[in-house]
């Protein structure tokens, strides 16, 4: 079994993980992602994954090693945030030729790392490995260790090939790149008893910026966030933590775990996504501070911080009720988000006419039952023809997705939300649920679908037909 | 004339170039009801669909043959083959266009012999329209798939001469410079001299930006399949930009329709040509409409050249939509100082500056900056080099994903030259109001010296 065989391997059968524990060890060796179907798969690829975890950190060169498709077709396409460099969104990639192919890539890869080197001076340099060099057997490992000997700068070799799985799996490899090369090769200036690790979040459109205020005003450091607005030095000293929250539990579980492990940092997994969920998570970041030696005082200034928050918070969508009692929600997201917002829009009025739970664990759904009751209408796979249905039959009055299915949505006619990673507002946090209401409120009330709903006063040939004329005498 | 160099250097930085497959899909994706399939790893559908959703805000068709490691070392042909069948279930097109990519060339997977294995286990599919095309990611750019597959689709569709041409019927070759917009400009033109076009590929038909009546999962619009095989009868090709010479070549080659390229839509003299051959082969007088144009795209090259003037510009582009824009503004008194593009063309040598390099934004920052550099155009891209250099940009090509109505920016003709020409006067003079209004010390440089 080649080394990166292996590491799949470790990362499918991660014992952290919700679903694996309902495993039997054949299903875990099977691997968690389902088997892609040729013609009828839709989503992104290892790699993917891989820069997805990884890109947010601002300081460091993200260099793909591979042809243009990679990295050309793709890049300055997230929407992190960075509060200092601005490195990580430039497009750093080998853009191997048809010379590269036959001789192999490796060398062009060293002289890549160099001129990066020269011409950047980035505090780190991530090599990303792709289909095409994993096929004529380049190999970045070894690459990389040369160059950082050499170079006297820290280049990681990132060992997620497109082909090896899908995103997901590409995550988790980012998260062993990290384990293996980066956590743990630094010490920082001084340590707190408030020292706390983020992993999993990546500042998208700077929501992390929603909740660090509140982590400051309790005193509680990000000693190291991976990978949002994160710093390479930071992750490389992030073992001194004195406790860490994971906040997508699929993409990077691996890394809380094997801290744990390594480490003896306590994780828990929680989200900033919802008005309760935020103070769940900071009652619990202030539990695992004060099981590691945190005063006492802390939970006491904590739960004082969570009531005026939710007061706050709730008094500022108590404005919305009116207007957005009893709309009707179609909610297609994945995982931890499936459930954390749906008590916030709740409590704004909303109903939740379906909520996917596609990439959900068990837990997940316990979640939603919880929260939604036994009736909760948990929608296994929508096909975007069945969205498209349910919208313009006005099932439902707003659609809350990702990108992806956006189109869906618009040519139905019906108002639609981003609530994934390339949307433009930040919904983290107290703040966040309320900027979210806000939102929801904005696009139902648009004036323009009264608009666009009408029909042209015509028929298919372009006769104005008589209903068309009664339509226009209105 | 210009030199034409490719940079050297190991690494690209924020690449301008785009690859072959993503042309290829995008050029199957103006064929009406089809559906484009990459054939490779999932990621390689997955980038180009959420390049093509943020350039055209626009759901966009195209699917994949999920190839995974084990799948690539030991070839392709199932996952193919379970791919087209997938589809054809789904989403029954009439047409699905196979562009191949770096992984599964290197393999060697020969997709014109797994549909050839495919139709004999699947004698379902034996007239069943199945376009491959090759279009390795590790050579060539963006533009050199889409002008790959539009000479497959024409090879493999061959539409034969079949009896009497029809005297009014032409046939336009579009080259992947051309938005939606365009074409809907350029069908305005033909049909006013009382032509009937052909467009192959026809993005205005798909991704123009419409609401259809119903959910569909393969093209909105574009040109029918039965449309191509009826090609053969038109009575002239005419190909826009030098990309589509090969294709009009085929078309000529099988079909016997003669042809003419026309390198550049954008200009008065290129204009000019155009409107004189159409009025050539349609024996109609040119419309008083574009009389009226052309006389309006004079003045406005009047009105636009104090702005225009002495302006010194970068520009990283595509090679077609290079020569024809780049020209226009040498043509308005503009100095290109900085030229980048993507891939070889016959065209890049006659542009009027003294070097195109073939390379990347990196390299056309850092002209930009050497050279004094006043304006810069290329696509979105350009926006983390404009937040440096502080120049104003306008933005062309493709992704302009920061920005709405990119399938409806609109170059050809008198008059879309003539509306280019304000835009981009009308930009430079908001960033002169901005950043460089007359002061006090403008015409003394020690008071400059010292406010600085």
């Amino acid at each position: 079994m080649t080394p990166l065989n292996a590491k799949i391997q470790e990362v499918f059968s991660e014992p952290a993980c919700g679903i694996n524990q309902g495993k039997s060890e054949k299903e875990r060796k099977k691997g968690c992602a389902k088997q892609l179907q040729p013609g009828g798969a839709a989503g992104g690829c290892a790699f993917d994954g891989a820069k997805i975890a990884l890109q947010p950190f601002t300081d460091v060169a993200h260099l793909v090693h591979g042809p243009i498709a990679c990295e050309g077709n793709s890049w300055d396409n997230r929407g992190a945030r960075s509060s200092g460099s601005a490195l990580w969104r430039t497009g750093f990639t080998t853009d191997m030729n048809e010379t590269d192919i036959v001789f192999g890539g490796e060398k062009r890869l060293y002289k890549a790392i160099k001129e990066i080197g020269e011409k950047y001076d980035p505090a780190a340099i991530f090599v990303y490995q792709t289909c095409v060099p994993a096929m004529i057997g380049d190999d970045i490992n070894v690459v990389c260790k040369a160059a950082s000997e050499k170079f006297g700068r820290p280049v990681i070799p990132v060992n997620a090939p497109g082909f090896v799985g899908p995103k997901n799996l590409g995550n988790k490899l980012a998260g062993e790149a990290l384990l293996d090369h980066v956590i743990g090769t630094a010490e920082p200036d001084y340590v707190t008893p408030y020292d706390i690790n983020i992993i999993g979040e990546y500042n998208l459109a700077g929501e992390l910026w929603q909740v660090k205020p509140l982590l400051d005003e309790l005193g509680i450091r990000i000693l190291s966030c991976i990978s949002g607005d994160g710093k390479y030095q930071e992750a490389a000293y992030s073992h001194r933590a004195k406790a860490a929250m994971m906040v997508c539990s699929k993409a990077m579980i691996n890394v809380a775990r094997k801290m744990n492990e390594r480490y003896e940092i306590p994780f828990f997994e929680g989200s900033f996504y919802g008005i309760g969920d935020t103070s769940e998570a900071l009652r619990e970041i202030s539990r695992l501070l004060i099981s590691r030696g945190a005063p006492e005082e802390l939970m006491a200034r904590t739960e004082a911080l969570i009531a005026r928050e939710e007061a706050k918070a709730y008094a500022a969508i108590v404005p919305f009720r009116y207007r957005l009692e009893g709309k009707r929600v179609l909610l297609i997201t994945g995982g931890v988000k499936s459930w954390s917002v749906v008590a916030a829009l709740q409590e704004a009025g909303l109903k939740i006419v379906g909520t996917s739970v596609k990439k959900s664990t068990k837990e997940d759904k316990e979640r939603i039952k919880q929260i939604m009751g036994e009736v909760a209408h948990m929608i296994e796979d929508m096909t975007p023809r069945e969205m498209y249905k349910m919208l313009r039959e006005a099932r439902a009055d707003i659609m809350l997705s990702g990108g992806r299915s956006q189109f869906v949505a618009l040519k139905a006619a019906m108002p639609w939300l981003d609530i994934n990673q390339e949307r433009h507002h930040a919904y983290m946090g107290y703040d966040g649920m309320v900027e979210l209401v806000r939102q929801i409120e904005k696009s139902l009330y648009n004036p323009i679908w009264l608009q666009v709903r009408r029909p042209a006063p015509w028929d298919g040939e372009g006769r104005i037909a008589k209903l068309g004329m009664a339509m226009a005498a209105e | 004339m210009a030199i034409v160099s490719q940079v050297k250097k190991s690494c690209t930085v924020n690449p301008l170039k785009m690859s072959q497959p993503l042309g290829g899909a995008l050029a199957f994706m103006g064929v009406c009801n089809t559906m484009p399939l990459l054939h490779g790893s999932q990621g390689c559908t997955s980038f180009g669909l959420v390049l093509l959703v943020r350039h055209f805000k626009e759901a966009i068709p195209l699917q994949t043959t999920a190839m995974s490691e084990v799948a690539t070392v030991l070839g392709g042909y199932e996952n193919v083959e379970q791919a087209i069948l997938n589809i054809y279930k789904r989403t029954s097109p009439d047409l699905i266009g196979i562009c191949s990519t770096g992984v599964t060339e290197i393999k060697g997977d020969d997709v014109d012999g797994f549909i050839k294995v495919f139709r004999k286990n699947h004698p379902d599919f034996i007239n069943f329209p199945l376009i491959a095309v090759s279009t390795p990611d590790f050579s060539g750019a963006f533009q050199d798939g889409w002008e790959k597959t539009v000479t497959r689709i024409i090879e493999t569709i061959a539409p034969m001469p079949s009896g009497r041409r029809a005297e009014t019927r032409v046939n336009v070759l579009p080259g992947c410079h051309m938005t939606p917009g365009d074409l809907d400009a350029l069908r305005q033109i033909f049909e006013d001299f009382g032509l009937e076009p052909s467009f192959l590929p026809d993005l205005s038909g798909s991704l123009d930006g419409h609401i259809p009546d119903d959910f569909t999962p393969t093209t909105l619009g574009g040109i029918s399949v039965d449309e191509i095989g009826k090609m053969g009868r038109a009575v002239w090709t005419i190909a826009i930009g030098a990309q589509m010479r090969t294709a009009a070549e085929a078309l000529e080659r099988i079909s016997n329709v003669p042809f003419r390229v026309f390198e550049r839509l954008c200009g008065l003299v290129a204009n000019d040509e155009f409107f004189a051959f159409l009025a050539e082969i349609s024996g109609q007088p040119v419309p008083q409409k574009y009389r009226r144009q052309r006389s309006q795209l004079v003045d406005a090259m009047l009105d636009g050249h104090f702005h225009t003037g002495g302006c010194k510009l970068a520009i990283g582009a595509e090679p077609d939509l290079l020569f024809d824009v780049g020209s226009l503004l040498h043509d308005m008194g503009m100095e290109l100082v900085a030229v980048v593009t993507t891939t070889a063309s016959p065209v890049l040598d006659r542009l009027p500056t003294e070097e195109v390099l073939i390379g990347d934004l990196e390299d056309l920052e850092s002209r930009a900056k050497v050279r004094g550099a006043e304006f810069l155009i290329t696509n979105a891209h350009g926006r983390q080099m404009v937040a440096r250099l502080k120049l104003p940009f306008f933005r062309i090509g493709l992704p302009i994903f920061d920005r709405l109505g990119a399938a409806h920016i609109v170059t050809v003709g008198y008059q879309g030259t003539r509306d280019l020409i304000f835009a981009i006067a009308n930009m430079l003079i908001a960033h002169r109001e901005v950043h460089h209004d007359v002061n006090q010390a403008s015409w003394c440089p020690t008071m400059e010296q010292e406010s600085l």
